[in-house]
């Protein structure tokens, strides 16, 4: 099927009216020594058809009855509202605001997003979304790069380990080394970036550190610390945040962070294998002409009324081009319209409740496993919602309960070979005390 | 905060107080405040289970979050009940204009219909639900569907293999710069070949790209034809030249026919050749990139693939490269571990399942010279599932008619509005048209920028203006092969109307737009003075909450 319009009478028309024979008169001007000679492709579908394509595909994943997986993605409550308002087509088959007469929509609620991310971090001014956390990540900390005039970026081997490895793909185009800042990761150790380390490491020609709060092993860092380290030389943070915690956890421009970034996906996007997702991004007034990425701003119309501008532009591409802060263009706006939407329907009491029964719940597996003598805390610094457990012959058991439908979280070895039967556990909103005595069950009888 | 029921009231400095008491509006028209004018304390939508006591009891025997890692100023978000959230949202959804509404014929952009099938298949909780490091026995639906997906990519395209990561088509032009570097490195030739080469009608993301990516760029001009002047393309290539970046159809709507001479001068000077698919719209199933000779292209799933733009996001910009550039590409890529390709290919397409095939994802680190990660995970797959069904609804055939759509209805606005608007070349173009309103702006005072304001008051969106930069007063005019002729005509007649209009009585069309839910905004103030965040009131700031 094709979504084309087109009558036969309406081509022979339109040919016409141009004046050509045929639609192959005007593809002439493609020599044809360079014209396709193939276009191998399976033949169209029916909508029963594609349906029942797809549904095959979804057919062929499983998802898991109980689930432990963060590690970066997290399963939590899309209020049905949510998904409603994304779903305005309106909103979702516009584009890029550039005629904002007609645009006004998409642009207030994009202000409304940065408002929210402001409010969430503490920060002055937030850019209209990014990829995903980890290029507003890469992208920070070459801002940091800009800001400060240095090339080196140091960064805590706490942080997620995917984001360590989108950093320095983003960190080798412009030549900028980036020095792995070590953690605690011995038999009795903290899970916590290196302080010791930070004030060695970081000198007077890094840009920045960069940490992650909670860090990937669900821990609490010295975030303080950690800042008054960095800023002793002259470098600035660029903290990774988990917005859901800070319903709890202190605001980051609160202990210094001067560049903010998060993964947004927990509010309000599906897990979808990896994305759309949505990467936020804060900083402080002073830094906003080296900020990437869009920007919107109240104003007014010549009749005094309300109204909203993409602006401070001289920052992009299609103003500055070589000279812009970053590449970025098309990013994800619906995803930031998502957020919008659930941090509104949650408010900030149902932020609170959602981030302190994940916290609750993640301290319920804990002692209920170590309770039973199953698993074990593998850090002993403070955990958040997620949570590093040290389990016999993790990465066979971890297999094994996959079988039966439940997913003990993510086996750290195979990212970090020094964590070996160690199981990266996360809890939500969403687990259940079942959830738990199921897993606990399915461990303690796999033992 | 203004009282409750008071009207639109603005304070002296235009910043920090209500500008309208919710709800606000006259008649049909809608005003909308914004959410945290629309916030009163104790309203809300979502509530969450509280813990049940066991939980509580368990938890209270570890160690609780710390009193100094805990938050200190109260989190001003938004309290609203559900109701009120829905009528914010689809009021302010009102003030949008939007395919579903009416034509949208922004250049360079593909705004084409987006099928609702797909937004139907990236609902399945199979698909939506599935996390992306599930272990392999549990995501073989979505690595399957991504391994398809490439596989077609990689036809259309006719290049060696694919990644599906980068997120949008600014993020595949990044990624193509990377390969780029890690390809003149891998030959010594890393901190010699140094420029990279794109024409004067590139898109901005073009030059913004190759400087992220440590390049400097060089401008290539046009001829008097709007295409490459080759002369100066020979010229400018050379021993540290590192890419040629050209987006083909280019944005001037025209396919660039030297494309043979082209591609021969810049690997003779040993440059990687990108493509830009921007436009690829314009030519499915005629010309494929990387059989032609290129050795990277990104696709826009978004433009050519009719996922929604989102209002600017997500995209998606998979890229396709050549065998050389191959061993470069950012993992880990979807792979079929077990199992004969062809047969699986075979099977799904004719909708079945192979039971013995296994899909997986390369480990970290697998293979060495790849680039690294340009995103987490595997990139927007909401987005790739939404092409792939897209894809499978048109086949072959039905992708052909596409692009033989699209180019006919460019042409036919090209032809019956070229005695109205100049075109710098009149010629046979592709997928969009460029013309200029050098002549209006000119003899009556009226601009592109008019134009496109005066088109808003007849419910459509105005064409890209301005760009690309060679043009003066430049019209960009993409119909889509989506659009009816009746739609065209109509828009044919309203830009004969406009141009008419310009020059009878040209302050009315410097006076548009009369009747969107805003007038011209002063852009210049908002940069002056920004206002980028809501100004909770100072109070606020010491702790007490929002009051209404």
């Amino acid at each position: 099927m094709t979504y084309s319009p087109h009558t036969d009478a309406d081509r022979v028309a339109m040919l016409e009216a141009i004046g050509v024979a045929s639609v192959d008169d005007l593809f002439a001007d493609i020599p044809e020594s360079v014209r396709a000679t193939r276009f191998d492709l399976p033949s169209p579908l029916t909508e029963q058809e594609v349906r029942a394509e797809l549904s095959r595909l979804a057919g062929r994943n499983r998802i898991p009855e109980v689930s432990f997986l963060g590690a970066g993605a997290y399963r939590r409550l899309i209020p049905a509202v949510v998904d409603e308002v994304v779903g305005r087509a309106e909103f979702a088959t516009a584009y890029t605001p550039y005629q904002p007469e007609v645009s006004q929509g998409t642009l207030q609620s994009i202000y409304e997003f940065q408002s929210l991310v402001c409010e969430l971090t503490g920060m002055e001014v937030a850019s209209a979304s990014h990829y995903d956390g980890a290029t507003a990540t890469a992208e920070g900390a070459l801002m940091a790069c800009r800001l400060t005039g240095r090339h080196r970026v140091a960064v805590s081997r706490a942080v997620h380990p995917q984001v360590r490895r989108v950093l320095e793909t983003y960190c080798s185009g412009p030549g900028v080394e980036v020095v792995e800042v070590p953690a605690d990761l011995s038999e009795t150790g903290s899970g916590l970036t290196d302080l010791a380390a930070v004030r060695s490491l970081v000198g007077d020609d890094v840009a920045c550190l960069v940490v992650q709060e909670p860090n990937f092993f669900g821990l609490l860092e010295p975030m303080p610390e950690l800042a008054a380290a960095a800023h002793a030389a002259g470098a600035l943070v660029v903290t990774l945040v988990d917005p859901v915690s800070l319903a709890l956890l202190e605001a980051p421009a609160r202990y210094g962070a001067d560049i903010v970034t998060a993964e947004g996906q927990q509010l309000g996007i599906p897990l979808a294998f990896g994305g759309p997702y949505l990467g936020l991004m804060a900083a402080r007034m002073s830094a906003v002409r080296q900020l990437p990425g869009r920007l919107v701003g109240a104003t007014r119309d010549a009749a005094g009324r309300r109204g909203y501008v993409l602006t401070l532009q001289a920052r992009e591409q299609h103003i500055r081009r070589e000279k812009a802060a970053s590449n970025i263009c098309t990013n994800q706006a619906l995803c930031a319209l998502a957020a919008t939407a659930y941090l509104s329907a949650v408010g900030p009491e149902g932020l609170r409740e959602a981030a302190e029964r994940s916290t609750i719940q993640a301290r319920h597996l804990v002692a209920t496993l170590e309770t039973a003598g199953i698993a074990a805390r593998r850090f002993t610094a403070p955990y958040f919602s997620e949570v590093a457990l040290r389990l016999a012959d993790a990465g066979a058991r971890h297999a094994e309960l996959v079988d039966q439908g439940i997913l003990a979280g993510l086996v750290l070895e195979p990212e970090y070979p020094e964590l070996p039967d160690t199981l990266l556990l996360a809890t939500t909103e969403l687990t259940t005390d079942e959830d738990i005595r199921r897993l606990a069950a399915a461990l303690g009888a796999a033992s | 905060m203004s009282a409750v029921g008071e009207r639109s009231t603005t304070d002296a400095s235009g910043r920090g107080a209500a500008f309208h008491s919710p709800p606000a509006g006259e008649g049909l028209r809608v005003v909308e405040p914004t959410l945290f004018e629309r916030s009163r304390p104790g309203r809300r939508a979502v509530r969450f289970p509280a813990p049940s006591d066991a939980a509580s009891t368990a938890a209270a025997s570890q160690p609780p979050i710390p009193d100094a890692a805990r938050r200190t100023a109260p989190l001003r978000l938004p309290e609203v009940s559900e109701l009120e959230l829905v009528r914010h949202f689809n009021r302010l959804s009102r003030l949008n204009h939007a395919i579903d509404i009416d034509f949208y014929p922004l250049g360079s952009c593909t705004m084409k219909y987006n099928p609702k099938l797909n937004e139907w298949a990236a609902r399945l909780p199979g698909l939506a639900g599935s996390h992306p490091l599930d272990p392999g026995p549990l995501s073989q639906g979505s690595l399957e569907l991504q391994w398809l997906l490439a596989e077609l990519l990689r036809e259309i395209g006719g290049f060696a293999a694919i990644s599906l990561q980068p997120a949008a088509g600014a993020h595949g032009e990044l990624t193509g710069m990377l390969m780029t570097r890690a390809f003149h490195r891998s030959r010594g030739e890393g901190d010699q070949r140094r420029v990279v080469l794109v024409p004067d009608s590139a898109h901005g993301t073009n030059p913004a790209t190759a400087s992220m990516v440590g390049f400097t760029t060089r401008t290539v001009p046009s001829n008097a034809r709007g295409g490459i002047d080759l002369d100066a393309l020979r010229g400018a290539l050379g021993p540290d030249t590192a890419a040629l970046m050209i987006t083909n159809p280019s944005t001037l709507g025209i396919f660039e026919d030297q494309i043979e001479d082209v591609l021969s001068a810049v690997q003779t000077a040993g440059a990687i050749a990108y493509m830009d698919g921007a436009n690829l719209n314009a030519i499915l199933g005629r010309f494929r990139a990387g059989e032609a000779g290129f050795d990277v292209m990104h696709f826009n799933l978004h433009k050519t693939f009719s996922t929604p733009h989102g209002g600017g996001g997500p995209g998606a910009g998979p890229i396709g490269v050549s065998p050389r550039l191959a061993p470069f590409l950012p993992g880990p890529l979807p792979q079929l571990v077990d199992g004969d390709p062809a047969t699986v290919l075979a099977n799904a397409w004719s909708g079945r399942s192979t039971p013995d095939a296994r899909f997986a994802l390369e480990a970290p680190g697998a293979r060495p010279t790849a680039i690294g990660q340009v995103r987490t995970f595997g990139g927007n797959f909401g987005m790739h599932l939404r092409a792939y069904a897209y894809i499978r609804a048109n086949g072959a055939a039905g992708l052909r008619q596409v692009t033989e759509d699209a180019v006919l209805a460019a042409n036919y606005v090209r032809v019956r509005l070229g005695d109205t608007y100049e075109l710098p070349f009149d010629r046979i173009c592709k997928h969009e048209v460029v013309f200029s309103a050098r002549r209006q702006k000119r003899e009556h005072g009226v601009s592109a920028l008019d134009i496109a304001k005066a088109i808003l008051d007849e419910g459509i969106h105005p064409p890209t203006i301005y760009f690309p930069l060679i043009v003066e007063e430049a019209l960009m005019i993409e119909p889509t092969e989506t659009e009816t002729r009746e739609t065209l005509d109509r828009f044919v007649t309203i830009m004969r109307d406009i141009a008419e209009r310009s020059a009878r009585d040209p302050e009315t069309v410097r006076q548009s737009p009369r009747f969107t839910p805003v007038g011209r905004l002063d852009e210049a103030a908002a940069a002056r003075q920004p206002d980028l965040a809501w100004p909770f009131p100072e109070a606020d700031r010491t702790g007490a909450t929002l009051s209404g």
